[in-house]
């Protein structure tokens, strides 16, 4: 490999002036109850936990810790509210809620994508431009869906299935909460909903604009908490349906707990995607790609391209322009417009992260991390990069959920194959070539349900999202996110 | 003389029985356990059949995982006249079929239709090959600049836990939708009547069907569904018993890799128990992201 000629080095010595979105227009309550049957309402027990921003370890808002009983009472809200009201509506007029809740959303993007940001530590950039906008458009698609139910299943009557139980993480609250609530209204079920425990807030200003769309009471139910909130929705006997987001773990769990009722299932849960480059690919735009592949929202995605498989005869040059890249990524305050990678989502996540940070180095793979500066208090991960990673590292296998990526290389198409496939996992993959063929052989080998072919990490309402193997079952997004919430 | 001709001392034909045997990876093997068991209809035994053990269920699943990938690499059209010619060669059989079907317990009008309705079946199957994709695929209108479609992919390796009352067509409906889009099968044959299952490797046997696509399997299911439950190498699980305690086993044990467990219990006389959401269930939807190149448009796909 050549040298570094001076022009094909990012200049990173610059410092760009601090470009801080206001909070200004931001309301919020000190403390906020459950949203139960169209109000707001406080626990039997009258337990809180703070909502802590986690650039700034601040506390933003209390939010209420629910448990058995209250959950009770939402799942009786939202059976009451499916028999007697959501199920019986025409589709139509339940379509004309659900764009509702869209303009509503829209409307009040700027303050969900600053609230978004507070809470979750996610770059403004990001809130803003991909997941309060992405909400909204979720919406939209799925309320033109509830009078067309019957041209999507042909030959077929479908039929809601009734309350649905739904559990979701904290890597994109809003726009989590969209994906499952959207179709599950457009099909006319009824819903209980367990936003993270360090991410409530949009979730909770999305209940206020339930209140504003006057959505009928108990159609969506949402009640903040642990994990045992989640635990005691999924178990309700009344409840027909679960969907759950999060960790393949907890997904076994959940399974597992299932077996025997006649609950139906999704799960969308964990991946280790493979990121593959092949010499033949446009380098500069494969490292955008990679870039944006895993250090997108700090890694803190389940479909992040967290394994780069590169050809062998292009590492060293992949590798240097990959460094160089990282060396211009800004990290610091979420609310920062200049911010490429914010703030990790908790400390918990935060020493997970460098657990495995430590693994891979105990591995004896190579890390690179650059030097950029990060704030003092709250919870900073620079992006990482681990090179010569072996096929059984724990770094190569296991997801990591944060800003690090593992390297391998490969010389043929045929172990390209065999690498990427080679992970229990089955979520996503990206393949970079310019060859046409090339890239139909690769996406169509990939045991993964979302395959990127020369782009990472893009998302659409229309465009079905889930997993193979134990990446999860069922699909979110497009007519096929309909089947998951209907009696076929 | 009265001494007897050699023809007369042998009027009566004695005939040669079937030995019967499981069908694993396209040869018949016996069990590896060398057990078998002997069930009966009306006091009169089947025969010996081949008490399936755990260990050829593992063989059974390694075969389908061999088979797997070449049979979904296979075109539809392909797909599509192999199923036939399973059904060409049930048609040809028929009368075996319904001798055994009436040894089974079934009446001569019943054994015969459900003959009928099971070669029907894999008709209609084999007409779906080529077509559910383009009943179930899709291109998505995302609002960026790409090409984006969704697929159905075949899931993998499927465990199957046939109909015990509906021998054939009970084996045949819950097979066919799984093998139409090129996924591999490991079928448990119906306990109490296995002599169709058996009977009917000798049919896909001679039908251009790859070794290891279908592995028919004879014996207890209560012996075997936890070992295929807890399997790290089965996608799915289709469960065809009215066995509610089985059932909430292997949904609990499946949870180890993430199986999809579907519950058939279906009425297979009926014709609108075959249709191709059977075959949608045992695939995945795979999307794929392509970006378009907008020539002189500001800002690229990528």
């Amino acid at each position: 490999m050549s040298a570094v000629s001076p022009n094909e080095k990012f200049e990173t010595s610059w410092d760009l002036a601090p470009a801080p979105e206001s909070t200004d227009h931001v309301n919020l309550e000190s403390h906020y109850d459950l949203f139960i049957d169209g109000e707001f309402r406080p626990s039997k027990s009258g337990n809180r936990f703070a909502s802590v921003n986690p650039a700034t370890e601040e506390t933003i808002a209390e939010v209420t810790e629910a448990d058995q009983a209250d959950v009770n009472v939402a799942i009786k809200a939202a059976r009451k509210a499916h028999d007697n009201v959501w199920s019986k509506m025409p589709g139509a007029e339940r379509g004309k809620y659900i764009y509702r809740i869209a303009r509503l959303m829209q409307e009040q993007a700027r303050e969900l994508a600053v609230i978004e940001s507070m809470d979750g530590g996610k770059p403004i950039r990001e809130s803003r431009d991909i997941d309060i906008p992405l909400a909204a458009a979720h919406f939209f698609y799925y309320a033109g869906w509830a009078d067309k139910l019957n041209y999507a299943f042909p030959n077929r009557r479908p039929t809601s299935l009734g309350v649905a139980g739904q559990v979701i993480p904290w890597n994109f609250p809003l726009l989590m909460a969209a994906w499952k609530i959207a179709p599950a209204l457009a099909t006319g079920n009824t819903v209980v909903i367990k936003p993270a425990e360090t991410t409530s807030l949009t979730a909770l200003k999305l209940a206020e604009i339930f209140q504003q769309a006057e959505l009928p009471p108990g159609v969506v139910n949402i009640v903040t908490g642990h994990g045992e909130v989640g635990a005691a929705i999924v178990n309700h006997s009344d409840v027909n349906k679960v969907a759950f987001t999060g960790s393949t773990d907890v997904g076994k769990i959940i399974q597992k707990s299932l077996a025997g009722s006649e609950k139906s299932l999704t799960l969308e849960l964990g991946g280790k995607a493979a990121n593959i480059v092949f010499e033949d690919a446009t380098i500069d735009q494969a490292v955008e790609g990679i870039v944006n592949g895993i250090y997108f929202n700090q890694g803190h995605v389940c479909c992040a391209g967290s394994r780069l498989l590169v050809q062998e005869s292009i590492h060293d040059e992949l590798v240097r322009k990959l460094k160089h890249r990282m060396d211009s990524l800004i990290v610091g305050d979420p609310l920062d417009k200049n911010t490429d990678i914010g703030a990790i989502n908790s400390s918990e996540q935060l020493n997970t992260i460098e657990s495995y940070i430590q693994i891979g180095k105990d591995e004896g793979a190579q890390f690179y991390q650059p030097s950029c500066p990060v704030p003092e208090k709250g919870f900073w991960c620079r992006p990482s990069l681990f090179t010569d990673v072996a096929q059984s590292n724990r770094i190569g296998q296991e997801e990591i959920f944060g800003p690090v990526l593992a390297v391998q290389t490969f010389r043929t198409v045929a172990e390209a194959i065999q690498k990427a496939n080679n992970t229990p996992y089955g979520l996503s993959a990206g393949v970079w070539t310019d060859k046409g063929s090339k890239i139909f052989n690769l996406t169509s080998q990939m045991r993964a349900g979302i395959v990127w072919a020369n782009t990472y990490n893009k998302f659409d309402p229309t465009s079905p999202f889930g997993g193979y193997k134990e990446s999860g079952f069922g699909r979110e997004g497009g007519l096929h996110g309909l089947s998951a919430y209907l009696k076929v | 003389m009265a001494k007897k001709s050699k023809n007369e001392t042998n009027s009566v034909r004695v005939p040669v029985n079937k030995t019967y045997k499981l069908y694993i990876g396209g040869a018949f093997p016996r069990t590896e356990s060398g057990r078998f068991y002997s069930p009966e209809v009306d006091g009169v035994s089947l025969g010996s059949i081949c008490l399936s053990s755990r260990k050829d269920l593992r063989n059974a699943i390694v075969a389908a995982r061999s088979a797997q990938a070449g049979w979904a690499s296979r075109t539809a059209y392909n797909r599509s006249q192999i199923l036939y010619r399973i059904a060409e060669m049930l048609e040809g059989r028929s009368e075996q079929f319904v001798a055994e079907l009436k040894s089974q317990g079934l009446n001569v009008a019943r054994a015969k239709k459900e003959v009928a309705s099971s070669i029907d079946r894999l008709i209609y199957y084999a007409g779906w090959c080529d077509k559910y994709q383009q009943i179930f695929s899709s291109v998505n209108p995302v609002a960026s600049s790409h090409f984006n479609f969704s697929v159905l992919e075949p899931m993998g390796v499927v465990f199957v836990v046939a109909s015990e009352d509906s021998p054939l067509l009970g084996l045949i409906s819950a097979i066919a939708p799984i093998i139409a889009s090129g996924n591999s099968v490991v079928a448990l044959a119906s306990e109490s009547k296995p002599l169709s299952a058996i009977t009917l490797a000798e049919v896909l046997h001679t039908s251009d069907l790859p070794g290891g696509v279908v592995n028919l399997l004879t014996g207890n299911a209560g012996e075997l569904v936890e070992h295929a439950a807890k399997h790290l190498d089965l996608n799915a699980i289709a469960f065809d018993r009215d066995n509610a305690e089985q059932l909430e086993l292997i949904a609990r044990e499946s949870a180890a890799n993430v199986k999809r467990v579907r519950k058939l219990c279906l009425d297979w006389t009926d014709v609108e128990s075959a249709n191709p959401y059977l075959i949608h269930d045992y695939c995945e939807v795979k999307t794929t992201w392509h970006p378009i190149e907008k020539i002189s448009a500001s800002g690229s796909g990528y």
